[in-house]
This record gives C-alpha cells, structure tokens and sequence, in this order.
C-alpha cells in the first residue's frame, strides 16, 4: 500500500513538473497574446509596484516587467533546446561509439571525457562572453559543448551492459553492419536515461545563463531572464519586484525540468535500468 | 590505497590540467581584437606597435608563445592585470582568503545538514514528514542562488533587520580578538546558509535513497535482530556505505561552490573573488578573468583527487578507478 501511495504522489509529482513546462512553453510560443506590450517599451511610469496595470511592476526605464517575463520564456526556451540538442548529439554519439568499439577508442574518449567534465563552466561561460561578446549563441554552444561528459558516462554504462546481450550478437551473425547495430539496435535502449540527463542538465544550463545575466554578460537586444536579472541588482534596495519575478520564473522552469526527469528515474529504476546512475551523474555535473 | 594507486592518480592530473592550460590559451587567441592594441592603446604608431609585440612575446611562433604562457602558468605566473597593472597572483592572492572563509564554511555546513536531512528523510520513508522535506529540497534545489540570496537580503536584512546588509565586518568597527571574531561570524550567517542551503539538497538527495536501499539489505535486519538499535544501525553501518555516491561528488560540488560564492559576494559586498571577477568583467580585464578561470579550474582537479582518495579509504574494494 505505502508503495502504490509513494507511485501515485511520484506521478503527481512528474505531471506537475509537465505543467509548469507547458505554462512556460505556452508563454513562449504565444508571448505577443498573453504580453501585447512590447518588453522594450519605455511608455510606463518608472519603478512602480506590482498594480492591477502592471501585475509585475516596472523598472527603473519604465519598461513592465510581467511583458519582459513572458517574452524572456522565448530566449529560455531556444536556449533549453539548443543545448539539448548539442548535449543530447555528442553525448549520445561518444558514449555509443566508446561503449561499443571498446579498447582505444573508449580509452581515448573516456581520457576526453574526464578532462571536459573537470572545467568550470559557469567561468569558462565568463571567460568566453567576455572575449567574444555576449549572446545567446555563444552561450549555447559554450554549454552545449561542455555538458555532455555525464550524459557520455550513462550512454556508454547502458551500452556496455546491452553489447554482450543476446540480440545484438544475432543482429551481428546476420551481417550487420556496426552503424546499422549503433542507430538501430544501441540507440533506442539509451533514449530515456538520455531523456531524463538532459532535462537536469538543461535546467543547469538556465541557472548559468541567469548567473551569468547577474553578473551583467547578457545580450542587451535581447529580452531574457538573465537580463532581467541582471538589471534588477542595482535596484534591490528599492524595487524588489524586479528582482522577485524574474528569479521566480527561473526557479519554475527548472523545478519543472527536475521533477520530469525525476520522474523519468523513478521508472526506469523499477524497471531495473539506469535511474541510479543518471540521479548520481547528474548531482555530479551540475557546475 | 597502495602508492602505486596514488601514482597512477597523480600521474593522470598532468593532462587533464595541460588541457585546461591549452582551453584558456586557445579562447583568448581566437578572441576577436588586438591584444597590443588594448596594451599599447589605439593611437601609436608602427614602430611601437612592432616593439611592444616584440617586448611582450607576440611576434613569436604561436607554439613558441604556448610554451612560455605553459612555463608561466607552471611557475605561478598569471600575467599581469590590464585595469590595476599588478601580478593576477598577487590580486587573488589578496581576495582568496575570504573567499575561502565563505566557501569552506559552506562546504562544511552543508555536508552536515545535508547527512542530517538524509538520514531524517529516509528514516522516515514514505512518511509525511519525508514528503514534505523532499518537496522543500527540490525547490532550494531549483530556486537560483542569487534569487534565494537577494530574496533573503530583502526580506532578513533589508525588511527584519535581523542580518547584517553588507560586508565582512562592520564599518568603523574596530574591535579586536574574539568580538572580530563575532562580528565575522554574524556577517557570514546570512552569505553561508544562501550558499549552503543548495549543496544541503544535493547532498541530502543523493543520501535518501541510498540508505533507503542498505537500509533493506540483510546485514541491516542481522544487526536489528541481533539488537542493535536502530539510531547504530543507521549511523555506524548503513551511513558509511550509503554516503558514498555523496562523498563522490564533493569535487563537483567545490566547482559549484566556488561559482556560488561570486553571486553570493556580490549581492551581500563580501570582500572575496566575485568583487575581482565582476570588476575584471566590467573593465575588460582579460588576464585575471583567464587567471581566477585557471584558480577554479585547479581547485576543482584537486577536490577531485583528494576525493578520490577519500573514497578508495571508505571503500577499499576500488583499487583503480
């Protein structure tokens, strides 16, 4: 009984971490609905309190904040894609092709890996934006090209434990050739544990884009969290709606991504897989 | 742990850190802009343009100048800083020790909560109480550190007035001996528990369902049946085993710390590392942004090797990792 009441709150727990992505997701892609005003517009009076007309206040230019809120869930969601997709792409890739060739090739991966896995990102993201300039190009793909160690690790572990299974062998004698047993008999076996890694790492690609927002490295053109963030530092004595509702979205959106993926680990756990291995991995990289 | 292990570890380091060496020499070449430009300013003329090259290497081989920015890092040299025309070295040097005051304590505090709430949530597995804690520490563990940190300012500081605002120590305070000491400690409760309280869910977290699992082992119900209360079962068997995926991320977690404490010097004007990164941002200082990268980047090889040894003594079946 306890255990089918742990199952049910768990599932709770996966379907409201969906909705907060949605309410997000919703944000972003129908932003000019829900917020007509424009986030760059100067037309309210400065620094007002959270009003019935400005339900999240305005800043010290006069700019309404709950505009720039939902419009800054657009950059969040492209950089939450981008990354994935960087991170879910070398990730995937290096841990299938370490796990199954093996010798050489997994030792000079592996060497790889370890050395991507031990830099800072959040100061390597500094240093970069400082040298090249802010974006959110360069932030995605300093991220993105920096994330995927854990992701390699669980990849490889689950390929390492399916290569000596006795499916692949067959698919070997009948003459497949290894891209054909890596796309078609590797690579659905590892998506899920990947799924659930790359919601976590994704939620820690938000927080170092806002860190990196506070610290003032965001794009100024264009309209994100970490902006938002950014501008609310020096007002925090006086304004502190500016620096409430940005950090709150934030706090919503990785919420969301963490209880999914927590999800995610719970069932693949009692299926006997990887979970373990994919909540441990990720604490690990979360820099 | 025998040497050989420990040589073999050591060994190891010794590409990890060329790499990152390699990493920051890279990136600020590719850099878009003329480094003798940003020396020497915009309106000198051919000929000190060539002799400031010449003076600061960079009409060398870039191999050449690899290996002498290698020789440099290796002796300790950081180069010297673009905005204040002092040794990197010697500006870390100066901000380090508060730095490390917020970060070690923090590290330790952490580590301590963090057993503390494991062992209460798994000991309570299932119950409400245990629901109740999770769900807190997926949200400290969610909420962003300068948001829980500018949250606290406001509200603790700011609106309640029960933390200092700012700062180390208070102004015009000159009090020696053991009410320095105090007054240290009172400025660093609000700084460390915002930098704590995220590690505390990371550790807790990862605690949980470990000593859920040996927790239900055989040797646990041997020791109960035996006699054993459960309060020895938990803290002198199970916990020992069970910390070990937390103890294996206490490398990462100095990575996470580190970057913690810059947000968190920040908003609370702790005289550490985040002043110096925010004013080498601010005034393009790119030789001591590249040096705190390199400090970072060590500190964290370090954590991990000395972790690493940590563990092969908590669980001598690792003999090679």
């Amino acid at each position: 009984m306890p255990r089918q009441a742990e199952r049910n709150a768990g599932r709770g727990a996966q379907w409201l971490g969906a909705a907060l992505l949605l309410v997000i997701g919703v944000c972003a892609f129908l932003a000019p609905l829900i917020a007509p005003t424009d986030p760059f517009a100067l037309d309210a009076p400065v620094l007002q309190s959270p009003s019935p007309a400005f339900p999240m206040g305005t800043d010290d230019l006069g700019r309404d904040v709950f505009s720039a809120v939902v419009h800054g869930a657009r950059a969040s969601s492209v950089m939450a894609l981008g990354s994935a997709a960087l991170i879910g792409l070398v990730g995937i890739a290096v841990g299938i092709v370490s796990g199954y060739l093996g010798r050489w090739v997994d030792d000079g991966l592996m060497r790889l890996t370890e050395l991507v896995q031990v830099l800072p990102r959040f100061f390597l993201a500094i240093v970069v934006v400082a040298l090249f300039g802010p974006g959110l190009d360069r932030i995605i793909v300093v991220l993105g090209i920096t994330s995927w160690p854990p992701l390699a690790r669980i990849v490889r572990a689950e390929v390492l434990s399916m290569r000596s299974q006795e499916y692949i062998d067959s698919a070997r004698a009948l003459g497949a050739r290894t891209g054909r047993i890596l796309w078609y008999h590797l690579l659905p076996g590892v998506v899920p544990g990947a799924a659930a890694y790359l919601s976590l790492a994704v939620a820690q690609v938000l927080l170092i884009e806002a860190s990196l927002g506070f610290i003032g490295l965001s794009d100024p053109t264009v309209m994100s969290w970490g902006l938002l963030v950014g501008n609310a530092r020096d007002f925090i004595r006086s304004a502190w709606w500016l620096a409430m509702f940005p950090g709150a979205a934030i706090a919503i959106a990785v919420l969301g991504l963490n209880l999914v993926a927590d999800g995610v680990v719970a069932r693949l756990t009692r299926r006997g897989g990887s979970g373990v291995a994919v909540s441990t991995r990720s604490s690990h990289s979360a820099a | 742990m025998s040497a050989r292990y420990v040589w073999r570890r050591l060994l190891q380091v010794l590409p990890v850190v060329a790499g990152i060496v390699t990493v920051g020499f890279v990136l600020v070449h590719l850099a878009p802009g003329d480094p003798v430009l940003a020396i020497a300013g915009q309106d000198g003329d051919a000929a000190y343009y060539a002799a400031m090259r010449a003076k600061f290497g960079l009409d060398q081989p870039l191999l050449t100048q690899f290996a002498t920015y290698l020789g440099n890092v290796i002796r300790g040299d950081l180069g010297t800083s673009v905005a204040q025309g002092r040794q990197v070295t010697t500006l870390i040097a100066e901000r380090l020790p508060a730095t490390l005051l917020l970060t070690v304590t923090a590290l330790v505090v952490s580590s301590i909560s963090g057993v503390i709430i494991g062992v209460f949530t798994a000991r309570r597995h299932q119950q409400t109480a245990d629901t109740a804690v999770s769900v807190l520490l997926l949200t400290t563990y969610a909420a962003p550190v300068f948001w829980l940190g500018q949250l606290s300012l406001i509200v603790l500081a700011l609106w309640l007035d029960l933390f200092p605002v700012q700062g180390m120590v208070s102004a015009r305070s000159s009090a020696t001996g053991l009410s320095r000491y105090i007054d240290i400690g009172w400025h660093l409760v609000l700084p460390v528990s915002v930098l704590a309280a995220k590690e505390t869910a990371v550790v807790a977290r990862l605690l949980r369902p470990a000593l859920v699992e040996q927790l239900a082992l055989p040797y646990a119900r041997t020791a109960r049946a035996k006699g054993l209360t459960t309060r020895r079962i938990v803290w002198v068997h199970a916990l020992r085993r069970a910390l070990l995926p937390a103890v294996s991320i206490v490398g990462a977690r100095v990575g996470h710390l580190f970057a913690g404490t810059v947000i968190v010097e920040i908003i609370f004007g702790w005289p550490g590392i985040g002043r110096l990164l925010l004013t080498a941002i601010q005034s393009r200082d790119h030789p001591v942004l590249l040096g705190l990268f390199l400090l970072i980047a060590f500190s964290v090889i370090i954590a991990n090797l000395i972790t690493d040894f940590v563990y092969t003594l908590l669980d001598p079946r690792i003999t090679y990792a």
